[in-house]
Parts: C-alpha cells; sequence; structure tokens
C-alpha cells in the first residue's frame, strides 16, 4: 500500500486566458502536501478557473503545472452539493467507487462508514430530495472523500448555507482532513472561514489573478468553535481582512 | 371537502348542459337539416344504438395508435440516443428527425399503403411518424441538458463514455422523455385516424377512422360526431395511461423535483 500524505502543487507561469482577457496572469504558487490552503479574492477574479486548472479539467494556455505525483487522485466540491435525484443518498456517496469498478460489497460498507462520520448515519436510504442544504452538502462532501484522494478542490462549498451549518460543516470538513491525511485548497469568500480552517490563506487580486497577500495561519488544529472567538483568531483575522480591504479600495 | 367536491364537477356539468341545450334549441329553432348539423340528442342517440361497434372501432384504433406510440418511445429514444452522442452526427441526422415532424401525414398515407398494404401495418407506421419527433426532440433536449457540474465530476473520476451515459445522461433524460411521451399520446391517435381513412382494410369492422368515412358517406353525420366523440374518449384515455406511467416512474426514478411541465 501507498503511503500517503497528500499531493504536492507547483505552479509556474500558469496563464489563462478568455476571449483574450487574461484571468489568471503568470502565476506562481507552491502548495506543500498535507497542506490546507483557502484561496479568497473578488468574484470574478478566477477562483474558479485556477480550481478547474488544479483539477486538469482546463488545460492553462501557458505555463507549468506539476503535481508531486503522476496519478493523483482528485476530488472537487461544487457549490451546488449536485446530487443525483434518482440515487439513494448511499449510492450518490458510493457513485466514484462504483465508477472505478469497485463492487458493491466493497463500495456500501465504505460509503455507509464515510456517511457516519459526517453524522449521515441514519440518512442512507433517503434521497436527495428529502434532504435539508446542509445534509445534502455532507452527502457531497463525504461522495467526493469515498476515494481518499490526494486533493480535495472545493469551490466556495458552503456558501449557500446559513451561518450555524456552515460551521458544522467547517467543521466535518476539518476532521475529515484531519483525519485523512490530503492537501486541500478551498475557495471562499468568508475570511473567517478561511482564517478558522486553513495552514495558509492567499489572497487573488481581481483581474490578472495576482497573489496580494500569503498568510499563514499558526493556529494550531483542531480548531473549535472556542477559537473563533480567541484573541489570536480575531487578530489573524484582522491582519487577512486589512489585506484583502486594502486592496479593494486601492481598486475602488 | 365533500361541498368543494361538489363545487368542482358542478360548473363544467352546468356548461356542459347550457351549451349543449343552446345547440339543440337553435338547430330545432333554425330548421336546420340533420345532415347539416346534428342534433346532440341525435348524437347521443347514435352513441347508444351504435355502442357495441363504436366501442370496436375505437378498440381497433386504440390497439394502433398504442402500437405506434411504442414504436415511436422506442425507436425516439434510441434515435436520440444516438443524436445526442456527437455533434456532427446530430449536424447530419437532426434534420431528418425534424422531416418527421413537418412532413403532411395525409400527402404520403397513400405511400405508406403501397408500402405497407392496407390494414393496420399502414395504420401504425402513419401512427409512429405523426408521434416519433416530439419524443427525439424532448429526450434529445434532456441528453443534452446533464447537469455540467456533474459531467465534470465523471471526467475527474475518469468514468467510461458508457458509464457517463448510462449512469449520468440518461437517468437524467428520463422526465424529459415523459413529457415527450405526454405529446406524442395525443398526436398517435390522430395519426392512426388519418391513416385509417387512407389505409384501413375494414377487417373486422375497422377503426374510428373508417366509421367516420362510412358515417359521411351515408350522410349519418349523428354518427360522424358520435365516432369522433369516441375518438377524444380514446386520446384522453391513451393520455391517462401515459400520465399514470409518468407519475409512478417519476416516483420509481426519484424525480419529484424535476417534474417540470
Ligand atoms: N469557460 C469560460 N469562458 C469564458 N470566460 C470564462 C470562462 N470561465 C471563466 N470565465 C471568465 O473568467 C473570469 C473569472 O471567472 P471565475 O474563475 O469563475 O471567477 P471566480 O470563481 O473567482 O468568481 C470571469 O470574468 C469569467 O467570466
Ligand atoms: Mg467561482
Amino acid at each position: 500500500m501507498k503511503h500517503r500524505q497528500g499531493a504536492g502543487l507547483k505552479l509556474r507561469g500558469i496563464h489563462r486566458q478568455f476571449e483574450g482577457r487574461p484571468v489568471i496572469n503568470h502565476l506562481d504558487l507552491d502548495v506543500a502536501p498535507g497542506e490546507f490552503l483557502a484561496i479568497i479574492g473578488p468574484s470574478g477574479c478566477g477562483k474558479s478557473t485556477l480550481l478547474r486548472l488544479l483539477a486538469h479539467l482546463d488545460q492553462a494556455d501557458q505555463g507549468t503545472l506539476d503535481r508531486s505525483e503522476a496519478d493523483l487522485d482528485v476530488a472537487f466540491v461544487f457549490q451546488d452539493p449536485c446530487l443525483m435525484p434518482w440515487r439513494s443518498v448511499i449510492d450518490n456517496v458510493a457513485l466514484p467507487l462504483e465508477l472505478q469498478g469497485v463492487p458493491r460489497h466493497h463500495r456500501i460498507p465504505a460509503a455507509e462508514a464515510l456517511l457516519r462520520t459526517v453524522g449521515l448515519g441514519d440518512a442512507q436510504g433517503k434521497f436527495p430530495q428529502q434532504l435539508s442544504g446542509g445534509m445534502k452538502m455532507r452527502v457531497s462532501l463525504a461522495r467526493a472523500l469515498i476515494t481518499r484522494p490526494d486533493l480535495l478542490l472545493l469551490d466556495e462549498p458552503f456558501a449557500a448555507l446559513d451561518d450555524i451549518t456552515r460551521h458544522h460543516l467547517d467543521d466535518h470538513l476539518q476532521s475529515l482532513w484531519l483525519s485523512h491525511p490530503m492537501t486541500v485548497v478551498f475557495v471562499t469568500h468568508s475570511l473567517s472561514e478561511a482564517v478558522y480552517l486553513a495552514d495558509r490563506v492567499i489572497v487573488l487580486s481581481a483581474g490578472g489573478g495576482n497573489i496580494t497577500l500569503d498568510y499563514k495561519v499558526p493556529l494550531p488544529h483542531p480548531r473549535t468553535a472556542a477559537s473563533r472567538l480567541s484573541t489570536p483568531f480575531i487578530d489573524h483575522l484582522r491582519t487577512v481582512s486589512e489585506a484583502f480591504e486594502g486592496h479593494s479600495r486601492t481598486l475602488a | 371537502m365533500k361541498p368543494l367536491s361538489g363545487v368542482l364537477w358542478l360548473p363544467p356539468l352546468m356548461s356542459f348542459v347550457l351549451i349543449t341545450g343552446l345547440i339543440e334549441c337553435s338547430i330545432i329553432l333554425m330548421d336546420l337539416p340533420a345532415y347539416l348539423a346534428p342534433r346532440p340528442s341525435a348524437v347521443a342517440l347514435a352513441l347508444f344504438i351504435h355502442a357495441e361497434e363504436l366501442l370496436k372501432a375505437t378498440r381497433h384504433t386504440g390497439i394502433a395508435a398504442i402500437t405506434g406510440l411504442g414504436m415511436s418511445a422506442i425507436l425516439g429514444a434510441l434515435l436520440a440516443i444516438t443524436l445526442a452522442s456527437h455533434p456532427l452526427i446530430r449536424r447530419a441526422f437532426y434534420p431528418y428527425a425534424v422531416f418527421f415532424q413537418t412532413v403532411p401525414i395525409i400527402a404520403i398515407a397513400p405511400m405508406l399503403v403501397i408500402w405497407f398494404g392496407y390494414g393496420q401495418g399502414a395504420v401504425v407506421a402513419a401512427s409512429f411518424i405523426v408521434s416519433v419527433s416530439p419524443i427525439i426532440a424532448n429526450t434529445l433536449t434532456g441528453l443534452l441538458s446533464t447537469d455540467p457540474a456533474l459531467l465534470d465530476l465523471f471526467r475527474i473520476a475518469k468514468a467510461s463514455r458508457l458509464d457517463t451515459l448510462f449512469k449520468l445522461r440518461i437517468p437524467g433524460a428520463i422526465p424529459h422523455f415523459l413529457t415527450g411521451l405526454r405529446i406524442a399520446s395525443g398526436l398517435a391517435v390522430i395519426g392512426a385516424i388519418v391513416g385509417e381513412f387512407v389505409a384501413d382494410s375494414y377487417e373486422d369492422g375497422g377503426g374510428i377512422g373508417t366509421a367516420v368515412e362510412i358515417a359521411l358517406k351515408e350522410q349519418r353525420t349523428d354518427l360522424v360526431f358520435a365516432a369522433v366523440l369516441m375518438s377524444s374518449l380514446l386520446g384522453l384515455i391513451i393520455f391517462w395511461l401515459v400520465s399514470g406511467l409518468n407519475q409512478l416512474s417519476l416516483k420509481y426514478w426519484h424525480l419529484g423535483e424535476f417534474k417540470d411541465s
């Protein structure tokens, strides 16, 4: 069995343009194996484009994107849970294994175990339309993690949820990351969510995809609800927030 | 609940009594001959007297329409899957699918007689031709409107084309297919009756189209209207059957969320 600790990423001079307009502009970025990286930036600055490049759903026009392992297992979580309404919760979660050809008697127990860790052990026979938004998102998280990915990409996954549900999901994501070593790239527009979860927060500038702030959050994991109110947390949040808003102000 | 349900069927009943009464009175008052406009009471009488033949004709037409509709469902779905498989195939062959929609069935019905001979074969073919295009068009729309995020998910999982088709595109298109089937159900009856006008072999007494034709020749307009009422009834029955199938499969596929039109 391969020893896994997550994928390292190395981006050099990555450039991507649409209709002649650069969206990612010669971006350099390193992500360490096992790191939890949060990306924030004004909407339209190219965050989703960057994630699609990392997922190999899109090709860069210039530059190199090295991933530490050749046959990397990648998982993607979208803002919309995008479950298949004709599949039960358990069959939705087991889908990626099914597509890999894993037999049913192996994939179902794996999906059951994962559903229990996100607190949905009782919901496996239900169908997506019977679930709340937060529950659907937990199913979506479980589906992403069923293959034990080396790299987990999340594109504003909890943005549509209310604060309390979002905090719960943050905690689920954190404990999944702590129990299973993987690299996480997490796009969010919530500064406090970024600081709460990530080892490192980067701020992308509007129109160009330059990194205007690259900030390490030196708080130990696991972080808990109490740490959201602690003085060090608030200090880090203020620093990131000032960088983010200072930059937005120069644009305005 | 009780008084409300009483209120629900009362308005259509009252309007029915009012309208048929008005027609009856005006035909009597204007002294119109029966071959020009039959009195509603005469139509009702014809329905009653010829109930057995009319029911037999309705069954005859019903079997042809359901066979045509079934062929449309199967072939239409297969054609839609073929068209969805590649943009080039779509560009090359979709115009032929549109052809089925625009072909004037009355004009090619005589050809159907040449190809299939008089009888149910040509009638079923006419029913198929007019009912297949809504199934192709709707199923194709469904197959091409798959959630792009789910397609990305399948790509990331390195799913095969077949898996993407059978586990994502086809299940996602089922509600669209069923919408197409509902639209096609009415057309299938019309197609079968038009087919009978031209191609019925009169074997077994013939269908509704045949009954209308014979009644017209004999200037029995009361019977013509009775037969037309039976064809509406047949259309309704087939529509209900398809709607029931629709409800059932939406439930089975848990597609409540998608129930569109
Ligand atoms: N496939 C595409 N074709 C054309 N333009 C695109 C495409 N994808 C993204 N863009 C454009 O690139 C810019 C950045 O988009 P995106 O990466 O979605 O931003 P963000 O996720 O940060 O809000 C937007 O202006 C968007 O219109
Ligand atoms: Mg985005």
